[in-house]
């Protein structure tokens, strides 16, 4: 029986179409359709339900040593309210999840997959020390949503008193909305700009209601954004997705997310990382953009002078873009920008060319 | 969801209208809805000759790549090449201008085995659960 969020109910009613993921019944699409979802956001607002996404609160004495020895980004620096992305590496540097970590004023929230929900809980368990350190799956009784694009900021204000926009850019704040005191991020993962909430289940669709209805009563385009939506928007800035870019069996440096990685300080994987940065990796991710509009998918192999090189990590049609393009893991001398590859798609091989990363510019490096 | 009366309708959802000596063929209106949006139509060239339930092309949706099936035997004469830069059109008019390609039938009365649009309405209630 797959699991369904508090907002169930409401995805029905407003006609979306659902899929399976990650043990969810999710929606995929909304009566517009996905690329026309993906437009709205990219050029004003579209809400996401990302309940099924997995909560952690880390709390305690020890709460910060802990989490630096676990994770690649360095979090001694982060101020209270305020969030960094990292990955969460195994020894020999392969990647168990990739998380959002905000540090909060007694406790810090960790935001991870949904299809990593028990792996990363009991891996956090695994490692805590036996006192200082309490940590929590509070995914259960937490409702996500984010609310993304251009336009997002001016509707959070009106509700908010002005005191969304306030946010800056990866920083949080609590927040009233309905009534309840919501957890506000100024983060998100579509290349706009945009907030994600953090809410007990028993105000979600209060609040979801009514950041829909502000929208509307502000003049301002939104609608809900299903799943498909949220792959390509989160695809065209470059940012990975788990299971794709990334799993154990892919190394951050091959992934291009070394930038994520603090080699500086101590944490779990530092040592196999440090070395591949040193001796270099076989493989790298490399952004291809298809000559033709063919659809290279999931698990196509890539070819160089009729030879297969590699695969497509992730595929699809780039609404923004206008053009299919693709990840692909392929040895690093065929990575660079400029170097012709072909995508195997139905037995035929069809031209690509590797581009420059990344395809769309995101909204807060610009 | 729209059921063309002026086509008649194969079981993998392609639909075929006469034309002179000619058949249109495309997707019906259940079949674009249930792909979504389609990103790129794949089409067979022309002069090619095709037997009834042959695969003749590939709808490629944001969620999936799908095979199209001839609905008919004959000669493909014409493809819609407006698709290649709009595949959209396959979803915002199935039964016009989304048509895919144009066939000279070996054998018309195949076109009476195929279903009517009441038929064919009454055979896709049964896919949905």
């Amino acid at each position: 029986m797959a699991r369904t969020t508090v907002l169930h109910q409401w995805h029905g009613s407003a006609g979306a179409r659902m899929t399976g993921f990650a043990g969810w019944d999710m929606p995929v699409s909304y009566g517009r359709g996905a690329i026309e979802e993906h437009r709205l956001v990219r050029r004003s607002a579209g809400l996401f339900d990302t309940s099924h996404m997995a909560q952690y609160t880390v709390s305690g004495d020890r709460a910060l040593e802990y989490l630096e020895r676990l994770v690649t980004a360095r979090l001694a620096g982060l101020a209270e309210w305020s969030s960094t992305y990292a990955l969460l590496c195994r020894d020999d540097g392969g990647v168990l999840d990739d998380l959002f970590l905000y540090r909060l004023p007694d406790s810090w929230l960790v935001v991870a997959n949904a299809a990593n929900r028990e792996r990363d809980a009991s891996w956090f368990r695994e490692h805590l020390p036996s006192s200082g350190v309490e940590f929590a799956d509070v995914s259960d009784e937490t409702s996500m949503f984010a609310f993304q694009g251009p336009k997002t900021l001016s509707v959070m204000d009106r509700l908010t008193d002005a005191a969304a926009s306030r946010i800056g850019r990866f920083a949080a704040a609590e927040l009233p909305l309905a009534g309840a005191s919501v957890l506000v991020g100024r983060t998100g993962y579509t290349g706009e700009d945009g907030v994600e909430l953090f809410l007990p289940n028993e105000t979600a669709l209060a609040v979801w209601e009514l950041l829909l209805a502000e929208a509307e009563r502000a003049g301002v385009e939104a609608g809900p954004i299903g799943l498909a939506a949220r792959d390509s928007l989160r695809f065209e800035p470059g940012f990975p997705l788990y299971g794709h870019e990334l799993s154990t069996e892919i190394s951050p440096v091959e992934a291009r997310l070394t930038w994520a990685c603090d080699l500086e300080k101590e944490f779990i994987g530092r040592d196999a990382l440090a070395r591949q940065r040193e001796r270099g990796v076989e493989r790298r991710l490399a952004t291809v953009r298809m000559k033709e509009r063919s659809v290279p998918r999931e698990g196509f192999a890539v070819q160089s002078d009729g030879k297969p090189v590699g695969h497509v990590a992730s595929g699809m049609y780039c609404p923004t873009v206008d053009a299919s393009c693709a990840n692909v893991f392929v040895p690093a001398a065929l990575a660079k920008v400029g170097t012709d590859v072909d995508i195997e798609i139905r037995g035929r091989p069809r031209a690509a060319v590797v581009v420059k990363r990344p395809l769309y510019t995101p909204a807060y490096r610009r | 969801m729209t059921f063309d009366e002026k086509v008649r309708y194969q079981d993998t959802h392609e639909w075929a209208r006469k034309d002179g000596d000619l058949v249109v063929v495309g997707i019906s209106d259940y079949a674009q809805d249930s792909l979504g949006d389609v990103v790129y139509v794949e089409l067979p060239d022309v002069g090619a000759t095709k037997k009834k339930g042959d695969p003749f092309g590939v709808v490629e949706s944001v969620k999936a790549a799908s095979d199209v099936y001839m609905p008919i035997s004959g000669e493909i004469v014409e493809i819609n090449s407006a698709l290649e830069d709009e595949p959209s059109t396959v979803n915002d008019a199935p039964f016009a201008s989304g048509w895919l390609i144009r066939v000279r039938p070996s054998d018309s009365s195949e076109l009476d085995a195929l279903m009517s649009a009441s038929e064919y309405e009454e055979y896709t209630k049964g896919l949905d659960d």
